[in-house]
């Protein structure tokens, strides 16, 4: 009694059954990720304000970059599977887990960024007037423009034109550091310790702005400024509960990161028994390497559809 | 097949092909019969565990604020300390009926029919059928029942949690989802969402089995068109599932995200509850909650139903002893059902607002697709005519599916224009139009597929006698209790009301024009009568399944029914591996009374 097809193809549909079990799993990826695009998109319409610039390119760019190289790695390892070169398939399959480790090693070291960053908005216009003279040396409007700058990225676009003038220095959310830089802090938080203040660290103007010559103004990085707890009506960290941007960025960006770590874990399990495997059934763990990285392909084409939704647009 | 093997096996490979122990065999199967059965007996038992749900909801509706007899304390005790609020006196509190509510809609649509319909009886059949020794990956097999299993303690966990069960409605529409229950952190809902996860992985990792088995697994000579329509039915189930389920999924993880970790996915900007300001970020949007939802929602319907229709097609076929009429035409609109059921789904959203224009294309669609669902039942219909018919117990069922599926989808086309629909919806119509689909017929045809198929997985018959006993008093109380719905309804009787309309009836507000009368307030307690009913007509087919299993009376051949499908030709109960000999097919799959035959059953690998 055995399961035909397990290894060799059926001659009619040309396939063998783990082949056509993976690529329907597949289909149902894509409509799991493709349910979350779109629910990307319809935050995105509906919001009066989507944040831009909050994420770093060239860190994202360089992790695109190590899951394309795992792609083709793990295409090697397959390629020298069939022409019966284990040892040498066998060191792509390990470049290709160690490009997986690296990507979920970048993408933590962007998390951590994250948890470390934070929000503050105050009590009233006088008290946010203050902050920002304290802060930046003006409460201008070019100051306000490169406040708001840091957290929607585009101070002069259409929807500020829209709105004729800039939000009001109470509605600003102010971006900048903790000192210590300690993760997920929130206002109940704080006051379930008694903390009276806290010493914040503002961003740079201008972070988010993209435009030419509205480079970051590195005049007022790292300018302590204490901060009384009565002042404060919000502070959060950039996580999840932050804003919708957040909120999507962080479901796409962890299942994503859920399904490589997955994928390397088969990997893996494929690396240490591949010897003996290999020994006893070249074929039948050939077509597991195959189905792997049909896996893998697809784990990095959502990758390729991620990085500019989330980082460039 | 250890009789094949040579003298010259090693001592380990004679061990390997030992009988396994009762937990390999039983527990950990990985034969799609066992696993089959275990999801038969675990989705029966869901069924009466939902059913039993409503029988007290039915009480509440019926006589509202009055304590329940004998149920209400047995309720009170297994509820614990929460039975203080939740069932003050044995009285059912408004708490307490949306939870049951909730919990009623989600244990027969996830736990009781998809298991019973699409995981049982596909994984016992569709095998069988199309001659295969087993499931394409019998291992993913064996996990998918455990992901259904933990994916039901989860649910019945549930209920003895602080707060209770989720309470928003199985379709837990946002924000009412998120804000239902804020004392608790982690509450019913947040174990509504984690159950379904592990019960949408389930049915992921079936469906995939499924597919891929009918693809790679047909015997030699199976060719598509030679298929038992029971196997279509399964085959389009299989991708409904495939495509459907991962949107539910991905709305679950973010309402799962709003719950716990105060996202804002559904909830919208300037939330106030009670008068406070709801501590989030805002600027998410409920109507996509609703759009997720529905997208599964409705292929889900078909879901319930497709394998349904597959069940009676076998059986009318068998038992009129004559070819399935339009074979061809429902294969064609199982598959046309199948891509429809994909873009009908913001009809159930007809007054969220969508706009009018949505509103036109959803309804067009749907209406398009009840042309195929039309054809299949008229198909079905006109496979009688002319038929020898043999009205055994299965037939009974079989044929009562026809008018009360029937029932069920015309009264659903008023649902399908926005038009009247805005009437109409969220009202006891409602309710009556899907249960008519759901209950008198699928669960019709599920009664009918259990009474078929049971000789094959024993082989011994269920009892006749009981079986007609059975039918006679569900069919009845069945009719009984959904018909008066449609009255209620029609007269604005809402749905999810936990005094079951008291409040808006003439009685308690006179000389309103449009409240409820006292004759519609009435036939709330007819019906729970009725329901009640229903429940003790089911205790026939409780014994007749047990006492059958040991003393039924045994089947003459393997094939008692004489039917020509593969699963007839097989050892009965067939063994781990199937067939005896390799089948190969060399006919259709309904030679019945072939002109010049033998008999008056040729079956698929009988060769000319």
């Amino acid at each position: 009694m055995e399961i035909p097809y397990t290894v060799t193809p059926r001659k009619d549909t040309g396939l063998y059954n783990a082949k056509v079990g993976i690529w329907l799993f597949l289909a149902s990826e894509v409509m799991l990720f493709g349910a979350l695009f779109s629910s990307y998109v319809l935050l995105r319409v509906g919001a009066p304000f989507w944040p831009e610039g909050l994420l770093n390119i060239p860190i994202g760019t360089f992790n695109t970059w190590v899951l394309i190289t795992s792609s083709v790695t793990v295409v090697m390892c397959w390629a020298n599977l069939k022409l019966g070169n284990f040892n040498k398939a066998r060191v792509y399959l390990g470049l290709t887990i160690l490009c997986a480790l690296g990507f979920v090693g970048i993408k933590t070291v962007e998390y951590n960024d994250k948890f470390t960053h934070y929000t503050i908005r105050f009590t009233n216009d006088v008290t946010a007037a203050a902050f920002l003279k304290e802060a930046y040396g003006n409460d201008d409007e070019a100051t306000r423009s490169g406040v708001f700058a840091n957290t929607y990225g585009v101070p002069d676009s259409k929807v500020v034109a829209k709105n004729k003038e800039l939000p009001p220095p109470r509605f600003l959310e102010i971006t900048g550091h903790l000192e210590g830089n300690p993760h997920f802090v929130t206002l109940k938080k704080l006051k379930a310790k008694n903390a009276e203040t806290i010493t914040f660290i503002p961003d740079a103007l201008n972070q988010g702005k993209k435009e030419k010559g509205a480079a970051p103004d590195p005049a007022h990085d790292h300018k302590k400024v204490t901060v009384k707890m009565s002042e404060l009506v919000y502070l959060s960290a950039y996580t999840p509960q932050r804003n919708t941007y957040f909120a999507i960025y962080f479901t796409l960006t962890g299942l994503h990161a859920a399904h490589v770590i997955g994928g390397a874990l088969v990997m893996a399990y494929l690396f240490f028994t591949g010897r003996r495997w290999w020994q006893k059934a070249p074929e039948q763990y050939t077509n597991r390497i195959e189905v792997a990285g049909l896996f893998w392909h697809f784990v990095d084409l959502v990758w390729i559809f991620l990085f500019p939704v989330l980082y460039l647009l | 097949m250890a009789a094949t093997h040579s003298t010259t096996h090693t001592a380990h490979e004679a061990h390997a092909h030992h009988e396994p122990g009762f937990w390999r065999k039983y527990i950990f199967s990985t034969d799609h019969k066992v696993i089959g059965i275990q999801y038969g007996i675990t989705a029966l038992l869901f069924l009466f565990f939902g059913f039993l749900l409503m029988a007290a909801m039915r009480w509440q509706i019926a006589y509202p604020g009055e304590p329940i007899p004998v149920a209400g304390k047995i309720i009170g005790w297994l509820l614990g300390a929460e039975a203080a609020t939740m069932i003050p006196g044995g009285i059912m509190s408004p708490d307490l009926y949306n939870a049951f509510g909730a919990m009623h809609g989600t244990i027969m649509v996830f736990l009781a029919i998809v298991p019973l319909a699409f995981a049982a009886f596909g994984n016992y059949v569709v095998p069988l059928q199309i001659g295969a020794p087993d499931m394409a990956f019998p291992r993913i097999n064996m996990v998918s029942y455990q992901c259904f299993f933990m994916g039901g303690v989860v649910m019945l966990a549930s209920f003895f949690i602080p707060g209770g069960a989720a309470r928003s409605g199985w379709t837990s529409y946002s924000p009412l989802a998120s804000m239902a229950d804020l004392t608790n952190r982690v509450d019913g809902q947040t174990f509504w969402l984690i159950g379904m996860v592990l019960l949408i992985t389930s049915s992921l990792l079936g469906a995939v089995n499924f597919i891929a088995t009918i693809i790679q697994l047909r015997a030699k000579g199976m060719s598509w068109m030679r298929l038992p329509f029971f196997v279509w039915a399964q085959f389009v189930t299989g991708f409904l599932l495939l495509l459907a389920f991962p949107p539910l999924e991905a709305a679950g993880v973010m309402q799962l995200m709003d719950n716990v970790l105060d996202t804002s996915f559904f909830l919208p900007s300037g939330l106030v509850i009670s008068g406070q300001p709801v501590d989030v970020s805002g600027g998410g949007s409920p109507l996509l909650w609703q759009h997720l939802f529905w997208f599964l929602g409705h292929p889900e319907v078909y879901v319930l139903i497709l394998p349904a229709m597959g069940i009676v097609a076998e059986i009318i076929a068998c038992n009129t002893r004559k070819p399935l009429w339009g074979y061809k035409a429902l294969v064609h609109s199982v598959l046309a059902i199948g891509f429809l059921s994909f873009i009908v789904w913001a009809h159930h959203m007809y007054l969220t607002g969508m706009g009018t224009k949505i509103s036109t294309f959803f309804q067009t669609t749907t209406m398009i697709i009840s042309i195929p669902s039309v054809i299949i039942l008229t198909a079905l219909f006109l496979s009688l005519w002319g038929g020898s018919i043999r009205f055994n117990t299965p037939m009974l069922f079989a044929l009562a599916f026809l008018p009360m599926f029937g029932i069920g989808g015309l009264t659903g086309l008023p649902l399908g224009f926005n038009a009247s629909d805005i009437l109409l919806h969220d009202t006891y119509y409602v309710i009556a139009h899907f249960h008519y689909v759901v209950a008198p017929g699928t669960i019709f045809a599920l009664f009918a597929g259990i009474y078929f198929w049971f000789p094959k997985a024993t082989g011994r018959f269920m009892s006749e006698g009981l079986g007609r006993i059975h039918f006679v008093l569900s069919f009845v109380f069945m009719n009984l209790i959904f018909g008066p719905m449609f009255l209620q309804g029609l007269a604005g009787m809402l749905r999810r009301m936990s005094d079951g309309g008291a409040a808006y009836s003439l009685a308690q507000n006179p000389g309103i024009e449009g409240a409820l009368s006292d004759a519609i307030i009435n036939l709330n307690k007819g019906v729970s009568m009725a329901a009640w009913g229903l429940g003790l007509s089911q205790i026939p087919f409780i014994i007749n399944f047990f006492w059958s299993i040991k003393h039924g009376k045994k089947v003459p051949s393997d094939n008692p029914w004489q039917a020509t499908t593969l699963e007839w030709q097989t050892p009965t109960p067939p063994p781990h591996g199937n067939f005896a000999v390799e089948p190969e097919v060399h006919r259709g799959p309904y030679d019945y009374s072939v002109p010049g035959a033998k008999s008056d059953y040729s079956p698929q690998n009988q060769s000319h």
